[in-house]
């Protein structure tokens, strides 16, 4: 990280500053100590859970990253429920309607979903839901209940639209093997709705690869996040990071960086955890 | 059956891969020899042309500084399949070499190589690619290898995954018995069986890397203005959405549909090659279809994250 170009004390003074200030200030940022020593203090640090302060801001960088996650988690969990709630319908559809237009269509909609970025998906409903039909908030994360959701709605499905295709695909062809199953078929003879065989018994056991592939793309989902959260101007980790990257502030990026391992970590250790749910067998 | 006949079979026989296939020829066409078609200079500027729609004059319209966007697009267009592969290429190479030094000398070397692409892979590809390009600096060579960093350990990986169960195969005891090399043993016998897979990573993380390109630059991390790329042509577009949707709507487009034509074709390319589709028969609809991921390391190849990831 301190390879980073640009030097933050001189950022933090600007162009006029005198260059026995700027070394003064280095000197009480902690600048000028040898960088496996600033290397070793950071890790001591760490340990106690000691980001450091921001060099731009002079606030810890826990406080600027409790403030951040929030948002940030907030709208990657938004983001996945959609992902699942547009997902498995449309793969369930394309399953039930396999070979028919239906079915290609749901599989050309995925893919197209596939290719579509954030960011465009992003930039097509502030066009459509804020600059033409003025329904929805284009910047900002709310104060009230209602505007929270009003704003996070647009960056949520930005967020998802991206993952919608993955989850289709996944669950079309992971119901259809599990259709072929005999206990499938089985339910089906002894007189089982076909809605009960298919929500109660086929569906259950296809969920599983889907959450596979939601707790794989952990990193995706929370990228996309970030990204929604600058088409959208909303607070959170996205905007703290490209912040303290045009500062060059070092404790913050490290910071961010660190967070979202353990976020990528923490997601996967969910998923494990639904597997469970989905899949009784997995507790056995 | 050959890898070229195989691959024949898939591209040939379906016409909606045949027109991806042939969008891509003409775009890669079209952005190579952009230098000496009849377009403007992408970064000429006109004040008398400012925000002009889309007329006879300019195709798809100028943007704030009267710039032409099909000029723009075009050049950006170069960009984009530049990194495209160039990131294929760089982390193809070296995530390669590594799968072959943990794949078939195992012990210590492999434990390295594990480790690392594992430290590598915790992180999500986006952020990783932000922070390397802040790092090494924003120009076409470090975006490649920001990109590179979070694709190199997938190579890795699949590569090892393969290596491992073909060092074992009677072909390479065989050889190894009559006295090959090492080396030899690896070109001719390890690697020319292991490629199948990853011929088909490389039609998957196009896309992917020419997304995070898009992404970078359109967070103003990745090259930028006056150098058009479609990424940073949106960031600018944004601006004055209202006014001239045309400065987003086009570079959008170019970016969905090169991605959805790179997203078909290698879909078709891994229906055609990797074992774990083309042996199970009966659930799949025409190159638009996925299933379910095994784990790794010799498991098929489920599509990468678009942010490089992704995005």
């Amino acid at each position: 990280m301190r390879v980073l170009p640009g030097d933050p004390a001189a950022a933090m003074l600007g162009n006029n500053a005198t260059p026995q200030s700027v070394a003064d200030l280095r000197e009480l940022l902690g600048l000028d100590k040898p960088i496996p020593l600033q290397f070793a203090d950071y890790v001591t640090s760490l340990l106690r859970f000691d980001l450091g302060r921001s060099l731009a801001v002079r606030t810890p960088v826990t406080t600027l990253l409790g403030q951040a996650l929030w948002p940030t988690l907030l709208l990657t969990v938004c983001g996945t429920l959609v992902s699942v709630l547009v997902g498995v319908p449309l793969g369930v559809l394309a399953a039930l309607k396999r070979g028919t237009w239906l079915d290609y269509l749901a599989s050309v909609g995925a893919l197209l979903g596939i290719s579509i970025p954030v960011f465009v998906w992003g930039v097509l409903l502030l066009l459509a839901f804020s600059l033409q039909w003025p329904l929805l908030p284009s910047a900002g994360a709310g104060d009230t209940p209602i505007d929270v959701a009003r704003s996070l709605l647009m960056p949520s499905l930005a967020t998802g639209f991206f993952q919608v295709g993955l989850v289709a695909r996944i669950t079309r062809s992971s119901l259809l093997s599990v259709l072929a199953n005999d206990y499938v078929r089985t339910a089906r003879a002894k007189g089982l709705a076909p809605t009960a065989v298919i929500i109660g018994h086929a569906l259950r056991n296809a969920l599983i690869p889907v959450l596979t592939v939601i707790g794989l793309n952990a990193g995706t989902l929370l990228g996309g996040a970030v990204v929604a959260e600058t088409v959208f101007t909303r607070p959170g980790l996205g905007r703290l990071i490209l912040d303290a990257i045009n500062a060059r502030d070092y404790p913050v990026i490290q910071g961010v960086m660190i967070v979202s391992v353990i976020l990528v970590v923490l997601l996967n250790l969910v998923t494990d955890v639904l597997y469970s749910v989905a899949d009784p067998r997995v507790r056995a | 059956m050959s890898l070229r006949a195989r691959l024949r079979r898939a591209l040939l026989n379906n016409p909606l891969v045949l027109t991806c296939a042939g969008f891509i020829v003409v775009l890669t066409v079209l952005a190579l020899g952009v230098s000496v078609l009849p377009v403007p200079d992408p970064t000429g500027q006109s004040v008398l042309f400012r925000l002009k729609p889309p007329s006879a004059e300019h195709l798809l319209g100028t943007d704030r500084l009267g710039r032409d966007i099909l000029s723009r697009v075009l050049w950006g267009a170069r960009l984009s399949l530049i990194v495209g592969v160039g990131v294929v290429g760089l982390s193809g190479a070296l995530g390669t070499l590594l799968g072959v030094i943990a794949g078939y000398f195992r012990g210590w070397p492999s434990e390295i190589v594990l480790r690392l692409t594992d430290i590598f892979l915790a992180f999500p590809p986006l952020i990783l690619a932000m922070v390397t390009v802040t790092v090494l600096g924003n120009n076409l060579f470090t975006v490649v290898l920001a990109i590179s960093v979070g694709t190199i350990p997938r190579f890795a990986r699949v590569a090892r995954g393969t290596i491992l169960s073909i060092r074992e195969r009677e072909y390479v005891e065989a050889a190894r018995a009559l006295g090959a090399s090492m080396p030899r043993i690896v070109a001719n016998h390890v690697l020319l069986n292991a490629i199948d897979p990853l011929i088909v990573l490389c039609t998957l993380l196009i896309p992917t890397a020419i997304l995070t390109e898009a992404l970078l630059s359109f967070l103003g991390l990745g090259i930028t203005e006056p150098q058009p790329t479609w990424g940073n042509m949106i960031n600018s577009g944004q601006i004055v959405l209202r006014e001239a949707p045309w400065l987003t709507l086009f570079p959008g487009a170019a970016i969905v549909l090169t991605v959805l034509a790179f997203n078909l074709l290698g879909d078709a390319i891994r229906d055609a090659l990797d074992p774990a589709v083309r042996d199970v028969s009966g659930v799949q609809s025409p190159s638009v279809d996925a299933r379910p991921p095994i784990p790794e390391p010799a498991g098929r190849l489920e599509r990468p994250p678009q942010y490089a990831s992704s995005s």
